[in-house]
């Protein structure tokens, strides 16, 4: 726990506009966006956290204010605690956030994930391309209002799509999503479609 | 019963040098028995299909063992895995690359239909974008049932019109 405290009171001082982060397991901080670099900074070089484990981000919903958050989550390979910062883009329609790329040169996927991901801009990131999705694509698919069957556009190789006609189209989701039936035998167990009326061909009675 | 006529057959000193059969019989002959396969392997049912091609299963008894990584060397693709629409269009490419005559195997649920993946990113079902000759349920398929789908395909192969295809212009 002293570990813990540690951390809470060096950033405090630092950056009196930090405040702590609800967290079940490990501390947790919420900062301001442009100095999220600097607070990570001064996590790594006087906290001994080393190593950033993870970038992501989290999309409250569309019609939040903020609507994006992006977190990140850093290891101390010396101590083995593990610290949460988070911060909030300002900007809901065309979020972005400074790279920490200069920190740890493994950001650079993360963030181009999350850029991928979330349409997060990571600015002063060297080289912000998709990571997942195809160069081109027109959402971004872990956002709330991208629906998981995904939407109507076209195959990433024009050649491609005019020799097959092929699309990009929503997955048929035949009465699904899926889910499994806690306990009771296997076969009852199988993951199945809670309303089966309706199929790809019999429409959604709505 | 014991015949006297052991020359049951083809017999060299009567018929010499010549075999007498249909085009489409030696042509099919040929094409079934040395169908190399290009492996598409995109995902966990890769890991069947090397299994297939390993000692114990020995995709080789059926001619098909040897694996070309050249679309240009190869005579049959197998689609072994989660093709998604971001590598859909190499699928095709690989398949153009081919050269004719040429057949596809969907090996597994997720070749086959998307499988359990009913999401954004995958194609649901290679026959999207190639024409599957044989399906194969499973997932992944035991390797037997990838031989099976061998053997299907060899049967239909046997029954294609080759000669006259051969000679279409
Ligand atoms: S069918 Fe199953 S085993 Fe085969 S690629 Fe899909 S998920 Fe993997």
């Amino acid at each position: 726990m002293t570990a813990t405290a540690d951390v809470a009171t060096v950033l405090k001082e630092k950056f009196p506009q930090i405040t702590g982060r609800e967290s079940l397991d490990w501390p947790a901080f919420n900062v301001p966006g442009d100095q999220a670099p600097a607070v990570l900074q001064c996590l790594r070089d006087e906290c001994a956290f080393d190593l950033l484990v993870d970038v992501t981000a989290v999309d409250w919903g569309v019609g939040q204010s903020p609507r994006f958050t992006v977190v990140w989550h850093l290891l101390s390979t010396t101590r083995h605690t593990y610290v949460r910062v988070a911060a909030a883009c300002a900007d809901d329609a065309k979020p972005s956030m400074p790279s920490v790329t200069g920190l740890w040169p493994g950001a650079n996927w993360h963030e181009r994930e999350t850029y991928d991901m979330f349409g997060i801009v990571f600015t002063g990131h060297p080289d912000l391309r998709r990571i997942l999705m195809w160069e081109g694509y027109p959402y971004f698919p872990l956002r709330k209002e991208f629906p998981l069957a995904g939407l109507d556009t076209s195959l990433p190789d024009p050649e491609v799509a005019d020799e097959t006609g092929a699309r990009v189209k929503p997955a048929p989701y035949m009465g699904g999503p899926f889910v499994a039936a806690p306990g009771g035998p296997m076969d009852e167990a199988e993951p199945r479609a809670k309303d089966q009326s309706w199929t790809e061909r019999q429409e959604k009675p709505s | 019963m014991v015949s006297p006529n052991t020359e049951l057959a083809y017999d060299s000193k009567i018929e010499g040098d010549v075999i007498v059969s249909r085009l489409d019989a030696v042509i099919n002959w040929i094409r079934t028995n040395s169908m190399w396969p290009m492996p598409m392997g995109l995902a966990c049912c890769a890991i069947e299909l090397m299994a297939v091609a390993a000692a114990r299963f020995d995709i080789a008894r059926f001619g098909a063992e040897v694996m070309r990584f050249s679309p240009r060397q190869s005579d049959c693709m197998i689609v072994a895995g989660t093709v998604t629409y971001k590598m859909a269009p190499q699928v095709r490419r690989l398949y153009d690359q081919m050269p004719a005559p040429k057949w596809v195997i969907a090996m597994g649920a997720c070749a086959s239909t998307g499988g359990m993946y009913r999401s954004y990113a995958v194609l649901q079902g290679v026959d999207r974008i190639l024409p599957v000759d044989v399906y194969v349920s499973g997932c992944p398929p035991r390797p037997e049932a990838l031989l099976d789908a061998l053997i299907k395909l060899q049967a239909k192969v046997r029954r294609e019109p080759a000669a006259k295809r051969l000679f279409r212009t």
